[in-house]
């Protein structure tokens, strides 16, 4: 475990192909070394860097930054609860405590199973469908307690598989360039003149 | 008529102009199949078929007012990149998260070609040889659908090497993020597409336009912005300037969330629709909750300075909304009622904007965490009447002199407008402390109850059920 797979070295080489420089491709590298272990390893951190042209530091200083990467294992599931104004206003902070409740854990504790971990979260984007969560970033909206407690039933007894794949992966569908469709990244240092479509000319 | 789709929960159709939401009703209006019976990618024909600068100028023209916040015209945005130097990027905003907008991630999952379309229309205009699309880390079912749609346009050849034929030749990127709020801010946003911490860079000599990714012009544009494009290329600038005002022309994204009886998203006409429409109309809220009274509410997303039921009659139009003291920002309106415990409510921007501080610059760094430490201490009933004075004074070295608020016949209060001066990089500093200073401004009494009499008045949580 740990250092990217064959399979994932050759999705991360087709990844930093795509950017002028390579150290762009930082942040999608970082989420599939998250989708292949669950969260983020030092071995894999290290691996990145080589890959990207950085040091492990400078991978860890980045990834650091940001919410979603997770630097120890957390739950299968994780269950994020958006707790900003919209949710606030429309019961958000009982849903918490029911949560709480419900899987015997506080906020940002993983349940003994290791099947969920519950996370206080900031405004998800759904605000008009509040109090809304997150189940490894799949939605649900106007969320009751009720709903709550089926939603982690259905996730305890395997029912969401197809729908909410385990802590790591995010988007299921990744983008492919064509060989034969694409333009290619080139580094900005060796363009200089203006693209060809700007000639005044109508290009249709 | 209005209504509902179960496929695009939220959104609210009416009997009103749609220039971004047209699609919405088929269920699968993000397939190329729906995009290309529904009129899709005849915009880019029509600014194939003349010469770049002329697509440029039609933009132009139409003022298409940025959707991401700050409301400046693209066509303008595109024109100040410097002459001669190259390549230039487009780097598109998809990180929406700030509190109380939701517009972005609907166009995104609903209508990904109407997207692509128009970063296809932008890099043709403004010579843009590569584009990135920034979606925000946690929205899986966008960054699938825009993957998608991404995929099957280069397989169809709307996209890549010689678009539709011609020597218009662009990629575009699917690139995402990683959950950071301030990297929706365009600066922050380049430097996370490098491969850093998203922090937000010094404006001048930063501005993405002369000097944005990798030290190149780089344009940045918001989702819904770029969204607009297709229809505008299709039916000219003087159809979209038909629509709303000649400040505002053309249709926005609004969510409207809280104490209302039927939040949603609406595509609503620009300038002219006001804030009693919006929440009263049957056509769109239909009203506060129960008949409630309304108390308050945020005209323009979590950094928006307050309104109060003397502010119904703006409309959504930026200089008058700023005139009366706030911002239209990212199309965010959050409602509360009587019932609201306004310190409470406060606190949760606060809390969101302190934690969401990058910590590059001192006011906001510090600033945030003891405004969200001191209004905790409040709301919990353990505060003093210094702590307010202490919440004035850590947001005055944020944002020295007066900062923004509405007026307030009640109280007696006149407007103070919109913008403020700041001490900070980026407005999440001064973020943090303008719920802070609206709630303290306008419901001051609250405050004081909360303090004068803490050992006996209950703490009730924000918004009790009723
Ligand atoms: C803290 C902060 C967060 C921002 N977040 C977003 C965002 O999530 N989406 C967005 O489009 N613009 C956001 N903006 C505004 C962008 O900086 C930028 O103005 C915008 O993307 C430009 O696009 P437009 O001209 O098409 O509106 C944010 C600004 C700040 C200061
Ligand atoms: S204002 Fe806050 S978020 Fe913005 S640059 Fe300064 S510290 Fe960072
Ligand atoms: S406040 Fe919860 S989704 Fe926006």
């Amino acid at each position: 475990m740990s250092r990217l797979s064959e399979g994932n070295i050759r999705l991360a080489n087709e990844i930093i192909g795509r950017y002028p420089r390579p150290r762009s491709a930082m942040i999608p590298l970082l989420h599939l070394a998250q989708q292949q272990d669950g969260y983020l390893t030092n071995d894999a951190m290290v691996h990145i860097g080589e890959l990207v042209g950085s040091t492990s530091a400078e991978v860890y200083g980045t990834a650091s930054f940001y919410e979603m990467f997770k630097f120890e294992p957390v739950g299968k599931y994780l269950v994020n609860i958006c707790g900003t104004l919209s949710c606030a206003l429309m019961g958000s902070e009982e849903l918490m405590h029911h949560a709480e409740h419900k899987l015997g854990v506080k906020m940002g504790g993983t349940t003994d199973d290791g099947l969920f971990t519950l996370e206080h979260a900031e405004c998800q984007a759904a605000c008009t469908e509040a109090p809304c969560l997150q189940v490894n970033y799949r939605y649900r909206f106007r969320v009751t307690a009720a709903d709550f407690d089926s939603l982690i039933d259905d996730l305890s007894a395997g029912r969401l598989v197809d729908e909410i794949p385990a802590h790591g992966t995010v988007a299921r569908v990744a983008q492919h360039i064509p060989r034969d469709r694409g333009v290619g990244a080139v580094p900005p240092e060796s363009v200089t003149e203006a693209p060809v479509w700007l000639d005044g000319k109508a290009a249709l | 008529m209005t209504g509902t789709y179960a496929h695009a929960p939220g959104f609210i159709v009416g009997d009103r102009p749609k220039i971004v939401t047209s699609r919405f009703e088929y269920e699968d209006s993000y397939t190329l199949t729906r995009y290309l019976a529904t009129d899709g990618y005849q915009g880019l024909r029509a600014a194939l078929s003349r010469p770049a600068n002329e697509v440029h100028d039609e933009v132009r023209t139409a003022t298409v007012l940025g959707r991401g916040g700050a409301g400046f015209p693209a066509g303008t945005k595109w024109g100040l990149t410097p002459q001669g130097v190259y390549p230039r990027y487009l780097v598109v905003n998809g990180d929406e998260s700030e509190p109380g907008t939701y517009k972005d991630r609907l166009l995104m999952e609903r209508d990904p070609h109407q997207l692509i379309e128009g970063c296809l229309i932008a890099c043709y205009a403004a010579g843009l040889s590569q584009c990135f699309l920034y979606i925000r880390g946690e929205m899986a079912l966008a960054q699938e659908r825009v993957a998608v749609a991404l995929n099957d346009a280069y397989a169809a050849g709307y996209i890549g090497k010689n678009i539709l034929g011609t020597h218009f030749s662009v990629d575009i990127v699917l690139h995402w993020g990683a959950g950071a709020y301030v990297v929706g801010e365009e600066t922050a946003l380049i430097e996370s597409l490098e491969g850093n911490r998203g922090m937000p860079r010094l404006k001048p000599p930063f501005f993405p336009a002369a000097n944005g990714l990798y030290g190149q012009p780089t344009i940045v544009n918001n989702v819904e912005t770029l969204a607009n494009l297709p229809w505008l290329m299709c039916n000219g600038a003087e159809a979209y300037t038909a629509i709303g005002t000649k400040t505002s022309p053309g249709t926005r994204m609004v969510a409207v969330s809280g104490h209302v009886k039927r939040p949603g998203v609406y595509e609503i006409v620009n300038g002219v629709t006001t804030f009693r429409d919006l929440l009263y109309k049957d056509e769109f809220c239909g009203g506060i909750r129960n008949d409630n009274e309304l108390k308050a509410f945020v005209p323009g997303g979590g950094s928006a300075p307050w309104f109060t039921p003397d502010q119904l009659d703006l409309p959504f139009e930026g200089s008058q909304v700023g005139a009366a003291g706030s911002m239209l920002g990212s199309g965010a309106i959050m409602v509360m009622d009587e019932t609201t415990d306004i310190p409470a409510a406060a606190l949760t921007l606060t809390r969101f904007y302190a934690h969401e501080s990058c910590g590059k610059c001192t006011p906001c760094r510090e600033g945030g965490t003891w405004l969200e430490r001191i209004l905790s201490r409040v709301v919990d009933g353990k505060g003093t009447s210094a702590d307010l004075e202490q919440l004035i004074e850590v947001g005055t070295s944020i944002c020295p002199g007066d900062f923004p608020h509405a007026s307030n016949e009640k109280l007696g209060l006149t407007a103070v407008p919109f913008p403020y001066k700041m001490n900070t990089i980026c407005f999440v500093g001064p973020s943090a402390y303008a719920p802070v200073n609206s709630a303290l401004v306008l419901f001051r009494e609250e405050f004081e109850a909360r303090i004068v009499k803490r050992h006996t008045i209950p703490v009730t949580a924000v918004g009790a059920a009723l």
